[in-house]
This record gives structure tokens, sequence and C-alpha cells, in this order.
């Protein structure tokens, strides 16, 4: 026993290292950096918790993480939604060709989020496909150069966002649904269930563990996004689509304020893992 | 409404739905075919086909040497991480030893964490040991997240594996290295593949590490290079779109080879996990 305790550290060991030498480590020093003031040349001063004081009082950085509860809508309350309604309406018919819709909605998700940037932001620009659109629905009087606007910039990227997901969210649901016992379904109709309760007693619980999943991979994505924002409008025009992630990159490497930075990335992934934390609870409780 | 008519409805939503998705992808690639310096960037057809932007793109604008740096990252990342995630994967899944539940404790943060976390220190840090601007700053960063998942996915699969295997394994004496090359592996074919496939698209599609650990343009990643040509001043559209459409190709031809068993995996392991 002794011997094969010993055997399991030894496979454990390599893969272990990397990690603890590139995450792990890197992880706790974001944590010390955040009690210093720091510009990343001289030496650092200590000053406790003056740097969450200062985030806390800095209206940018708090914007910014208003910004990432509304991308949090976007990207994961609205796919999830989508893929629901999608689920519940498929759930009574068996169909065909699922396999061909499964990988075009699936395509999002492996394209580099810098690339679909960059498509979004042509289809964004004042003759771009968005407002051709809009002409064509006879909406000409609407269309504007989206990312340019106060108003609209962020409900823009948030909809790419949206378009990002809710394939995931649609293939994930559509397979879970599949799995769902037909004569689960039967006997709610013979109870007499209309489309709703059959949706609130069948459908919902039997995709638990689906939506738990889509929700975890969403909003991990909706929290730390950076690719797109990036690219799309660098967190402009002023301030209006910026959020953490392009906060630590503006704080850590433009502005040479490596404390706020670590700070907000130390608030950013408490956040994220209070959200995970939460919904894996919740998956759990239902059951 | 008859079932007939709803199976249509459901069609025509599905329907609209993929043409979302496929929008975008065909606009930039209209764009990326308009004549050099046109500023066109919606839905118009070019006058004739100008794929001229593809080679200008890949000479001029550099994506074959952004590639080349891409390729060399993953590369190393995709088989290093792979093989540490079976290792590791094997011993939680197989194995009893103190600890475990601490070790896998530790595990689960990898899995939730984004690099926006440790990016910081991870700049100051690897300049320091002037790691930045080699493909190291790159790949070990990749390897250590990659594997955090990785060990997780692969504890997932060996727990699913019948003990009655290992059991008799163990009873033909044979050793754990040998259990788990010849006897396990064979019938892991599907979860590593998917596991490699998505260490793939993690690590060619990466962006932050890439725009602050590389700074050297002969060692900048394909990501990189092309947020940094969105972000200059005058920008050659349609040299761009072409840009980003031959970064893409790789990851589309991966993907439509191995889309099958990939989406099928990712859905069983994520449920599982």
């Amino acid at each position: 026993m002794r011997r094969r305790q010993r055997i399991a550290y030894l496979y454990l060991l390599p893969g272990f290292l990397v990690y603890l030498a590139f995450v792990l480590v890197p992880l706790a020093h974001t944590v010390e950096l955040s009690f210093f003031e720091w510009d990343g040349i001289s030496v650092g001063r200590w000053v406790g918790l003056d740097n969450y004081r200062r985030l806390l009082g800095d209206s940018t950085i708090l914007s910014s993480f208003a910004h990432a509860g509304v991308f949090l809508v976007f990207t994961s309350v609205v796919p999830v939604m989508l893929g629901l309604v999608l689920a519940a309406a498929l759930s009574r018919h068996r169909l065909r060709g699922l396999a061909v819709f499964r990988t075009v909605l699936f395509l999002p998700q492996v394209i580099a989020m810098v690339v679909v940037g960059v498509a979004w932001r042509w289809m964004y620009t004042d003759d771009g496909v968005v407002n051709q659109l809009l002409h064509a629905i006879g909406l000409g009087s609407v269309t504007r150069a989206w990312l340019g606007d106060f108003t609209w910039a962020l409900p823009a990227v948030g909809l790419v966002g949206t378009w990002v997901m809710y394939g995931l969210c649609m293939v994930l649901f559509l397979a879970g649904v599949q799995k769902i016992d037909t004569s689960l379904y039967e006997v709610a109709r013979i109870d007499g269930a209309g489309p709703i309760r059959e949706f609130r007693h069948v459908t919902l619980p039997g995709l638990r563990q689906e939506i738990a999943v889509a929700l975890t991979i969403t909003t991990i994505a909706a929290l730390r996004n950076f690719d797109l924002v990036y690219v799309t409008t660098n967190g402009g025009p002023g301030n209006a689509t910026n959020v953490p992630a392009v906060e630590i990159y503006r704080l850590g490497f433009r502005e040479g304020d490596v404390g706020l930075a670590c700070a907000v990335a130390v608030v950013l992934t408490l956040l994220i893992f209070a959200v995970v934390f939460a919904i894996t609870r919740l998956a759990r409780e239902e059951r | 409404m008859s079932v007939r008519a709803e199976r249509l409805v459901i069609y025509a939503v599905l329907v609209t739905f993929c043409v979302a998705v496929l929008l975008p992808f065909v606009s930039i690639l209209t764009v990326a075919l308009q004549p050099p310096g046109s500023t066109v960037t919606g839905l118009a057809l070019p006058d004739e086909l100008h794929f001229g932007n593809f080679r200008r793109a890949w000479t001029v604008g550099g994506f074959g040497s952004l590639m080349a740096s891409s390729a060399i990252v993953a590369i190393v990342v995709v088989p290093t991480a792979t093989a540490l995630s079976i290792l590791a994967g094997y011993a939680f899944g197989t194995m009893r030893f103190r600890g475990s539940t601490g070790l896998f404790y530790l595990l689960l943060i990898g899995l939730v964490m984004p690099f926006e976390a440790t990016v910081v220190p991870l700049y100051y840090d690897l300049r320091a040991l002037h790691l930045t601007d080699t493909y190291w700053a790159l790949i070990l960063p990749q390897i250590g997240l990659s594997v955090a998942f990785g060990t997780f996915w692969m504890r997932a699969f060996f727990l699913s594996s019948p003990t009655s295997l290992l059991e008799a394994a163990r009873l033909d004496g044979a050793s754990t290295w040998t259990t788990l090359w010849r006897i396990l592996l064979p019938t892991a074919r599907p979860a590593v593949t998917t596991l490699a496939t998505l260490f793939f698209l993690w690590s060619w599609n990466e962006f932050l590490l890439a725009l602050v650990l590389i700074q050297d343009p002969d060692r900048r990643t394909a990501p990189a290079g092309l947020g940094l040509f969105v972000g200059e001043r005058t920008v050659d559209v349609a040299g761009l779109s072409a840009g980003a459409l031959i970064i893409t190709l790789p990851v589309i031809v991966v993907y439509l080879f191995l889309q099958r068993g990939f989406i099928r995996g990712m859905l069983e392991g994520s449920i599982k996990g």
C-alpha cells in the first residue's frame, strides 16, 4: 500500500509541478501584489488594503464591473433562455438532421474570439451587415455606427456574446432533452399537463445538469471577457464598454499601476469563484 | 397547431439561428475578397474575387510567420499537456493516496480561474527570468492551466472505466505503468482525442498572454498579431479579413474532421464532470 501511494505521487508530480509554478504561484503573487503600490520598475511599497479602497472609490473600475454584469445577462442568461425555449419546443418531437444544425450552432465555440471580434467589427460599421439588414426591413432611420455609440455600444458587444453562446446552450439542451425518458412526457400528458407544466415538471428537472454546465461555461466567459472587448471597442467609446479584464490590462501594462491592477484581478477572480460556487450549489440542491 | 406545422416552425427557427451563426463569417469572407484598399465592410459581391488579399496578408502582413509561432507553441503544448493530464488523471481515478482530496480541490482552482487573474505577475516574473519574448512564456502557463482541466477530464474517464479490468490486470501482476498504457489507454481514444482537440483550440486561440508576454514580432502568435493590426490607425480592411480567415482555417479543418466525436465527447465529458 505504501509503495502504491508513492507511485501515485510520481504520476501526479510532473503535471502538478507545472500547474504549481505557472498557475498557483502566480495566483498567490497576484494576491500579494494587490497589497503593494508598485509601478513595475522601482521598489514596491506595502500599502495594506489601500488598493482595494481605491478600487471602491474609482468610478471607472466600478463601472467596468457593472458592464461585466450586463455581459453576464447577454452572454449567459439570454443564451440559456433561448436554449431552454428551443429544448421545450423540441421535447415533444423527434427531429431528423439535428447533426447538421449541431455542427453549425457549435461553430462559434471553436473560433478565436479575436477573429469573432474582427468579423463583428465589420458587421457593426456604418455600411456593415447590421445596418444593411435594418435598411432592408425599413428601419433605415435607426442605423448608426453601433460600436461608436455611447448608448448602443455595450448592448451591441453584449449581443456578440449572445451570438457566441446560444449555439452551445442549444446543443447542450437538445442533447439533454433527447435523453429524457419519453414515458415521463406520456405520463404528464395523461395527467392533463399543458406545455408549460410539462416544461416545468419534466423538461426542466431533466435538464438540471446541462443547465448547470451551460451556466458555468457562459458565466466564466462573460466575466473574464477580454479578447472580444479589446478587439471590437477596446473599452470605448469613453468607458462605455470597459470591463474588468481590460481594466487589468490598462492598469497593469499601460498605467504602471500594478497593485491596483492586481486588486481588480483578485476581485474578478473571487467574483467568478463565487458565481460558479453558487451555480454548483443550486444544481445540487435541486436534486 | 398540427404536429407537422409545429415541426416546420421548429425547423424554421433552427435554420434562422444557423443562418445568424454563419452571417458574420460570410460577411468577413466577402470583405476579404474585395479589391485591395477597399473600405467595404458590409455584404457586397466584389466585381471579381481578389484572392491577392490572402497572399498579401500571408507575406506583407506577416501572417505566415505569425502562424508559424502559433504552430510551434501548439505543437509543444498539446502533446505535453495531454500526457501530463493522462498521468495525473490516472492517479486520481484509480489510486488511493493521502491528500488526494486536498490536491483535487487545489486542481479545481485552475478549472475556474482565467489567465486574467495571473497575467500581471506572469509578465513581471517571467521578465525577471528573461523568459518574456520566448515561446516558453506562452508554453509553460498554457500547459499549467490546461493540465488542471485535463486531469479533471481524464480522472472522470478513469473513474468510469470498469474496475474489473484493473483488478484483472493487477492479479496478472501488471505494473501500474503497463496497466495504463496497454489496457486502459486503448479504450481512452475518444476521451483523449477530445481533450487534445480542446487543448489545441485553447492554445491556438489564446490572446491575452500572447499580447502581453510577447513583444518581439518574430515570436508573436497569430491572434496577437491580428489583435494588434485591428488597433492600428489605418486599417487594411480586406487584408485584415483575409488574415483573420487564414488563422481560422486550421481550426475549421480540425473541427470538421473531428466534430462528430468532438461535440459528443464534449457533451458527455461536461455532464460527467
